[in-house]
């Protein structure tokens, strides 16, 4: 099996898990229709605006295959994934720029929502994941489509696997904690009985499950932004920490998503203020991901390289010197910046 | 009832919001009351907002310490915007009087805020569980049944049932009251103090640490050794004291790189290795490391990495009487970072009749571009190796600035005083030289020799001192921080009372006392206590 095949195979599978989360997708919506349709008796059964509404079986049925086209579509992408890493000469984890990252960041979200649903009532949140997961994968082929490329030297580290799988889990365990408080926010201002926002939980249940999703990205946020960063960047960078502007971005996020946290703990911010605050920690995580792109070239995060703007120079990374005597080609860290 | 308060999520800070400014202060009164502003809840909240909004700027103008020549473009770019960035520490944000004050700020809220809270767990660490309320059943989590067992029974069994579950059991009159969790405010005290010393940890390394960058040519003849004068340039911390510099030298024995010539990942480069050979102090044994990146090596606290490459041409300039003016490799800086086109300067003073001075570009795989058309534009390289290259170079005689003892670049020609040499047509003249090619030069000034290719590295060399300290700080805050997000403080009591029909009424209550104590939990946990209370066990027993 050559290298060419793989790449096909996952770009296929990537197809595949969307095509999957599409169909996903219509079966939540057609439960959605479903409940909006139900008989108004049934609806009125249900005590108050914030009961659970008993859905009739065909919605039932759409409900379930909603979610089993969602594991489905989840094993597929994995297998997308791996196919992807093996299509690089040499193997290496599919992690090496703007689109390999988007497809691993959608299989940790779908991934996450996945599982919870094992543990936690949280099928609700279905239509909202996979309308995300398929938007995602949909930009990733319409924006970053990228070839396989071999890693760079200085991508190439066993710190991309921890640095990177931290991220990667922290981003998705954030994006399902923005959705929820996203929800929140629109539960809230609400009054409608029936549809979609009348059948996910109230909103203290809400805004728990929120800052749970918090309360685990967080962490793991810091493990990657604050110590395998810091650590990895001493090693290819030769300082720990550059003021990189992905570097800048990621210590934004860590310090907004401290305020969500410590303003939830103490100052008992919770519902509306604590959800803005999750909004803006995602904000800045997405525009850290994607947006500080076209802001910045001076980046070392090479895999961003794509959107970045035309520069004629990569100017050596060593402390302030005069601007001549200071061009030096940095080694490894990108190829085609210009 | 004063017990149900929360008082640990009440934490004294809390209150300084509500105090009100008093009407008459005298200067004392107001060194607290900004003391109590400083260090409330939200004065810190503000705080680290503001510092991630402190932060934007950096992010997207470029950095004086970062990217200096993107700073002089910018300055070029915008020069009426530029004197009011610089006024306002725009190109340095990250050591700007603004930026540090709130961090300088944050780290004294900080403080306020821990020191006092200190006190408070040093108290609440050795207290007791609170004795049970009057009214059990009152509380959101609460359950009850009835046994024929006697009340000192059941109280023995809950007292034991509870420790085993490591709670803090003390035995009251007609209950077991218990409390657990206690080490989340430990958590949230070390991720606190864990902070503060992260950045004690960072700011020992920005003060006594040096960051500098060498471009040493390849071969054995071009040693390296730390010491302050062999530096192209250095970033010294504010207290950083050249004794700490460690003695050791090395030389770049070798350079390898692995260029890709096809596919669609052509012309990019993987693989480097500079092979050091380096000694740890004067005298000392020779040992030999392959420099690559990802893997600097470490002389004690020093570390040595690659940080870039380039080509030398071997240039050899006899003047116009035969002599050898200048010879050796030049380095050549590059200007694309892809093709290594590069722009470098080679200066003869002592050439006669005239000083003579080389400008020009060096090619690796020299080619011709071609426009739309065909037909041959600019000269270009097209790959990074050196498979075909040409060094093409314009010349200038006359004074290039050097007798009068001001230091001056060795990547600049200073032409204000020198003239281009021009061929009979008025035209520059200018030369495209191969390996081992010479030309002779326009009125009798000597002749160029390009004799063959070097290479060379930038090294960088740096000493971050309490980077060991830094990382140990966040390792201590993530410690801290699982602690304070996953344990969960709560409260349990359990009373027993004999009834008058002679049966025991057994009472349970909890109450959780974090933040996002999750209902489903709780009632786990209720229902496993009172299962052991019943002499039952559950899965969670079993397991």
């Amino acid at each position: 099996v050559t290298d060419e095949w793989w790449e096909v195979f996952s770009y296929r599978g990537v197809i595949g898990a969307a095509v999957l989360y599409f169909l996903a997708m219509l079966a939540y919506f057609f439960e959605l229709a479903g409940l909006r349709s139900a008989p108004k008796e049934e609806q009125e059964g249900a005590v108050g605006a914030q009961a659970v509404l008993v859905a009739p079986p065909r919605t039932a049925v759409a409900a379930r295959l909603g979610l089993v086209l969602t594991g489905f579509a989840v094993a597929v992408h994995l297998a997308a994934l791996v196919a992807r890493g093996l299509a690089a000469d040499p193997n290496r984890v599919p992690w090496g720029n703007m689109y390999e990252f988007t497809i691993s960041g959608t299989f940790v979200v779908a991934l996450i929502f996945v599982l919870s649903t094992l543990r936690i009532d949280i099928e609700w949140l279905g239509p909202l994941v996979t309308t995300f997961v398929v938007a995602a994968l949909m930009a990733a082929f319409l924006g970053l489509d990228d070839t396989v490329l071999p890693l760079p030297d200085a991508l190439n580290s066993p710190w991309l696997v921890i640095h990177v799988v931290a991220a990667v889990i922290s981003t998705g365990a954030f994006t399902v904690g923005a959705l929820l408080s996203g929800l929140y926010l629109a539960k809230a201002r609400s009054t409608s009985t029936t549809g979609y926002l009348a059948r996910v939980p109230d909103l203290k249940v809400l805004d728990r499950l929120s800052y749970r999703m918090h309360a685990f990205g967080f962490p793991v946020w810091t493990f990657a932004v604050l110590i395998t960063g810091p650590i990895w960047a001493h090693q290819a960078w030769g300082a720990y920490w550059n003021w990189d502007p992905k570097e800048v971005w990621a210590f934004i996020t860590w310090v907004v998503y401290a305020a969500y946290l410590h303003a939830r703990a103490t100052a008992g911010w919770r519902g509306r203020n604590a959800a803005l605050l999750a909004l803006v920690g995602a904000a800045t995580l997405w525009f850290n991901f994607i947006g500080i792109n076209f802001f910045s070239s001076s980046s070392q995060h090479s895999y961003a390289e794509g959107a970045a703007p035309e520069t004629s120079v990569v100017v050596g990374l060593a402390g302030p010197v005069e601007a001549a005597e200071e061009v030096g080609v940095v080694v490894g860290s990108d190829h085609a910046r210009t | 009832v004063t017990d149900l308060q929360p008082d640990l999520r009440h934490r004294p800070s809390d209150d300084r919001q509500a105090t009100a400014l008093p009407p008459d202060l005298n200067a004392r009164e107001l060194a607290r009351w900004s003391w109590r502003q400083l260090t409330s809840m939200r004065t810190a909240l503000v705080l680290l907002l503001l510092l991630a909004l402190a932060s934007i700027p950096g992010s997207v103008i470029p950095q004086e310490n970062i990217d200096s020549l993107a700073v002089s473009q910018w300055r070029d770019n915008h020069p009426r915007l530029a004197p009011i960035w610089d006024r306002l520490d725009l190109f340095n944000v990250y050591g700007s009087v603004w930026f540090s004050a709130i961090y300088i700020l944050l780290m004294i809220s900080l403080v306020g805020c821990i020191i006092p809270r200190l006190f408070v767990y040093a108290r609440a660490a050795r207290a007791r569980p609170p004795k049970a309320p009057r009214h059990l059943s009152r509380l959101p989590e609460s359950t009850s049944y009835t046994t024929d067992e006697a009340p000192e029974v059941v109280l023995d069994r809950a007292a034991k049932a509870l420790r085993r579950k490591r709670f803090r059991v003390d035995a009251g009159d007609d209950s077991v009251d218990a409390e657990r969790g206690h080490l989340r405010e430990a958590g949230n005290l070390v991720f606190h103090l864990a902070v503060i010393v992260v950045l004690v940890g960072v700011a020992v390394g920005s003060l006594f640490g040096y960051k500098g960058g060498v471009i040493m040519l390849n071969g054995e003849d071009y040693g390296f050794s730390n010491n302050l004068t062999q530096y192209d340039d250095f970033a010294p911390g504010a207290l950083f004291d050249p004794d700490v510099m460690e003695p050791f030298s090395f030389s770049i024995t070798d350079f390898e790189v692995e260029w890709l010539t096809e596919g669609e990942r052509a012309g990019m480069a993987r693989e480097f290795v500079a092979e050091l050979a380096y000694e740890t102090e004067p005298g000392g044994e020779t040992k030999a490391y392959d420099l690559r990146v990802n893997h600097p090596l470490s002389i004690g606290g020093t570390d040595v990495f690659l940080i870039g490459h380039g080509y030398a041409p071997v240039i050899t300039i006899r003047d116009g009487d035969g002599e050898v003016a200048y010879s050796g490799p030049s380095v050549f800086l590059p200007t694309n970072a892809q093709t290594f086109e590069s722009f470098g300067v080679i200066k003869a003073p002592d050439a006669s009749p005239a000083q003579i001075g080389l400008e020009g570009t060096f090619y690796p795989t020299f080619a011709m571009g071609r426009d739309a058309d065909g037909n041959l534009t600019m000269p270009a390289s097209v790959f990074g190796d050196a498979f075909d290259p040409l060094v093409s170079l314009f010349v200038y005689t006359g004074d290039l600035g050097l007798d009068d003892g001001t230091p001056a670049s060795v990547y600049v020609l200073d032409k204000a005083k020198a003239t281009q040499v021009v061929e009979d047509d008025g035209q520059p003249f200018r030369m495209d030289l191969r390996p081992g090619d010479t030309v002779t030069l326009p009125d009798d000034l000597g002749t160029v020799s390009f004799d063959g290719l070097q290479r060379w590295n930038k090294i960088q060399v740096s000493r971050s001192p309490g980077k060991m300290v830094a990382l140990a700080g966040v390792v201590l805050a993530l410690l801290g921080l699982l602690g304070s997000l996953f344990i969960r403080p709560r409260r349990l009591w359990v009373r027993a009372r004999r009834q008058d029909d002679g049966t025991t009424l057994v009472e349970v209550a909890r109450l959780d006392r974090s933040s996002a104590g999750d209902p489903e939990d709780g009632a786990a946990e209720m229902d496993d206590v009172v299962a052991a209370l019943q002499g039952r066990t559950t899965k969670e027993d079993e397991s």
